[in-house]
């Protein structure tokens, strides 16, 4: 298992060499001279000429690659044209709010998805079924940015119980910063007010990004339980006259999980593709955001960050999910091979 | 058994040929039976070919075609839906329904473009890498890809977008680049499993060039599951290129695109909600079409039943 985790991070090491090899020739080679997209245009020749050799532009790509990745490592992504603060100083700030809302949006998809898929596999054939099938269709049909949309209208006109904008309400005082969440800084503080306040700023972003998945993760977690069923070794164990809580929890559930895993993991990347839409959408102050108006005025540095911290971040969902799914799977984890 | 004679009919309605031996007329009807189990691949049909139609025919159509050029009325500015705006008008006065037809025309023509080109070069490098499987050839287009499937897809074309000129061909060629991968690692599991199989080692044995084996002996064999992906594919890359021009990476005005439209109407919301109910709904169609179809397709060419 260990030899396993190891394998993995070693090739995740690759894989983050060769994303910020891909971002760099996105960001250097396709749209002209960095330097002087940082001056502008109106910027005197000489200035340009002097920040071309400060930015090592004048050495040849394999070496300014060398640089420029020298400075990733230790967290050096240059300055950002936007903020006009180093791209760094920006993640720390934006991250956590990104970080809050595809946790809380993750749990609400992982929870409900596993309540729906029960539900419609016990009453198969039934209303719930019917209606969690046509909520998977809907789930796919609908972007989430259109959903995010959707709920701004309803909830920031029609009934406006809940705040659609922001990450706090101005008349609360956000709680100290130790780990950036404010839902947990709140809680760790005993702020129950903040703590409330920022759940339900929360809530609707995070049922935007949830929502699309959700349904249809539910969906193959019921038809893994039929197929699972219908097998023989519950029969047997059935006839062994194990306790139905663990027939369904050893025997049952466990097996189910292994496809819903699967794809979470991949429904977990379109979330943090979606956050860059619905982050814009609810005016959410987090990594997306930052990562779109970044985009939305060409700053490189910016860019790239944003896309390496979001590759890491996947490669390391990946290898949680495919750690999840040995766990789940003795096949895999006692080495079948 | 009346259902079989006029499915008979339809498939032929649908690819017709003139030159249908019995034979051909045995496996489409075979297919379409396959294909026509499930209610919702009809629909899905039905949906797919209304889109086509809509694209192809949008000028002749949309009631309004001079409305996705530069043309602003503001008598006629947000107007509800009612008998001569169907969909109403925007805050410039134009017909939505028009701006919705046209947008169709632009999702539908990227897709098509984008899947051209993607799927021949996926294809391609993942029967080369499956076939050389274990060689330094394997090594390198297989971890090339990996690097691209390592990034959420709508990250990596967004930034793609984002350092081109914001306009259509910029991201289509965004979409593209993160398109091809998929079917690289989908062929080369299959083509490294069928490089092993006998067919394949007799054909080599005979002295087929390397060519002909990939293209006739392996390719056939990996079609079912690169159609099957394609015809669910297009919905995907209609959404991503949605979410692009949502943001502004994609078409630019005065020319309509779903996002865009989207974006622009949901800062007249609520009072003028069909500015962005109707896109919304139109997206929704296609999206859902276009994946009940791929599910009739999967359903059609699955050998197992």
């Amino acid at each position: 298992m260990l030899k396993y985790i190891i394998k993995r991070l070693f090739q995740g090491i690759f894989v983050v060499i060769g994303i910020s090899i891909l971002i760099f020739i996105i960001s250097r080679v396709v749209p002209g001279d960095p330097a002087r997209m940082a001056l502008g245009p109106r910027a005197p020749q000489f200035a340009v000429d002097e920040l071309r050799k400060e930015m090592n532009l004048d050495k040849p790509l394999p070496v300014q690659y060398y640089y420029w990745f020298k400075g990733v490592i230790k967290g050096d992504f240059g300055k950002s044209l936007n903020t006009k603060r180093p791209v760094i100083t920006d993640v720390k700030e934006f991250l956590p709010a990104t970080l809050e809302l595809a946790l809380l949006s993750g749990f609400l998809f992982i929870i409900f998805a596993t309540i729906i898929g029960l539900l419609s596999a016990q009453y198969r054939d039934t209303w719930v079924d019917g209606l969690t099938r046509i909520l998977s269709y809907v789930g796919i049909a609908i972007p989430s940015f259109v959903v995010a949309v959707l709920l701004l209208l309803i909830f920031g006109y029609l009934w406006p119980v809940i705040p659609t904008l922001g990450r706090l309400s101005s008349n609360i005082t956000p709680p100290p910063t130790i780990t950036g969440l404010i839902t947990v800084d709140s809680l760790i503080t005993g702020n129950f007010a903040a703590f409330f306040d920022a759940l339900k700023h929360l809530i609707l972003p995070a049922i935007a990004l949830a929502i699309g998945p959700l349904f249809q993760e539910a969906r193959i977690l019921r038809s893994a339980l039929i197929d699972n069923i219908n097998k023989e070794y519950i029969s047997v164990v059935t006839g062994y006259g194990l306790p139905k809580g663990v027939i369904m929890r050893k025997h049952l559930l466990k097996p189910s999980f292994i496809p819903v895993v699967s794809v979470m993991g991949l429904d977990f990347a379109s979330l943090m593709g979606n956050a860059f839409l619905v982050e814009s959408i609810f005016n959410w102050p987090g990594l997306s955001r930052y990562g779109i108006n970044a985009m939305l005025n060409k700053d490189l540095n910016a860019i790239s960050a944003v896309i390496i911290i979001y590759g890491v971040i996947f490669l390391i969902v990946n290898i949680i999910v495919d750690l999840i799914i040995a766990w789940l799977d003795p096949r895999i984890r006692l080495g079948g091979e | 058994m009346k259902n079989n004679i006029s499915a008979n009919e339809n498939t032929a309605d649908i690819k017709k040929k003139s030159f249908l031996s019995d034979n051909t007329r045995e496996k489409l009807r075979i297919y379409w039976y396959k294909f026509s189990r499930n209610k919702f691949s009809i629909l899905g049909l039905c949906i797919v070919l209304i889109s086509i139609f809509l694209a192809v025919f949008a000028p002749v159509i949309a009631p309004y075609p001079q409305h996705v050029k530069e043309f602003v009325d503001y008598d006629k500015a947000g107007l509800p839906p009612c008998a001569s705006y169907i969909f109403g008008t925007d805050v410039f006065g134009r017909d939505i329904f028009t701006r919705v037809i046209f947008s169709f025309r632009g999702a539908l023509l990227m897709s098509v473009i984008v899947l051209a080109i993607a799927v021949p070069v996926g294809v391609l490098l993942g029967l080369i890498a499956g076939y050389y499987s274990g060689t330094w050839i394997d090594v390198i287009i297989m971890r090339i890809t990996d690097v691209f499937l390592a990034l959420p897809p709508m990250i990596l074309a967004l930034a793609i977008a984002a350092v081109l000129k914001p306009n259509l061909t910029s991201s289509m060629i965004a979409v593209t680049v993160m398109w091809w991968p998929w079917y690289t690692r989908l062929v080369y599991g299959m083509a490294t499993s069928l490089s092993k199989e006998y067919f394949v080692k007799n054909a080599e044995l005979i002295g087929a060039s390397k060519p002909y084996i990939l293209f006739h002996e392996i390719l056939p064999n990996c079609l079912s599951p690169i159609f099957t992906k394609m015809a669910l594919d297009v919905g995907w890359v209609i959404l991503i290129g949605a979410a692009l021009s949502f943001v502004g990476l994609g078409e630019q005005p005065p020319t309509p695109a779903f996002g865009q439209m989207i974006s622009d109407g949901a800062r007249y919301m609520p009072d003028l909600w069909w500015m962005t109910i109707f896109p919304a709904l139109a997206i929704a169609f296609i999206i859902l079409g276009f994946n009940f179809f791929g599910d009739g397709i999967r359903d059609m060419l699955d050998r197992g039943r």
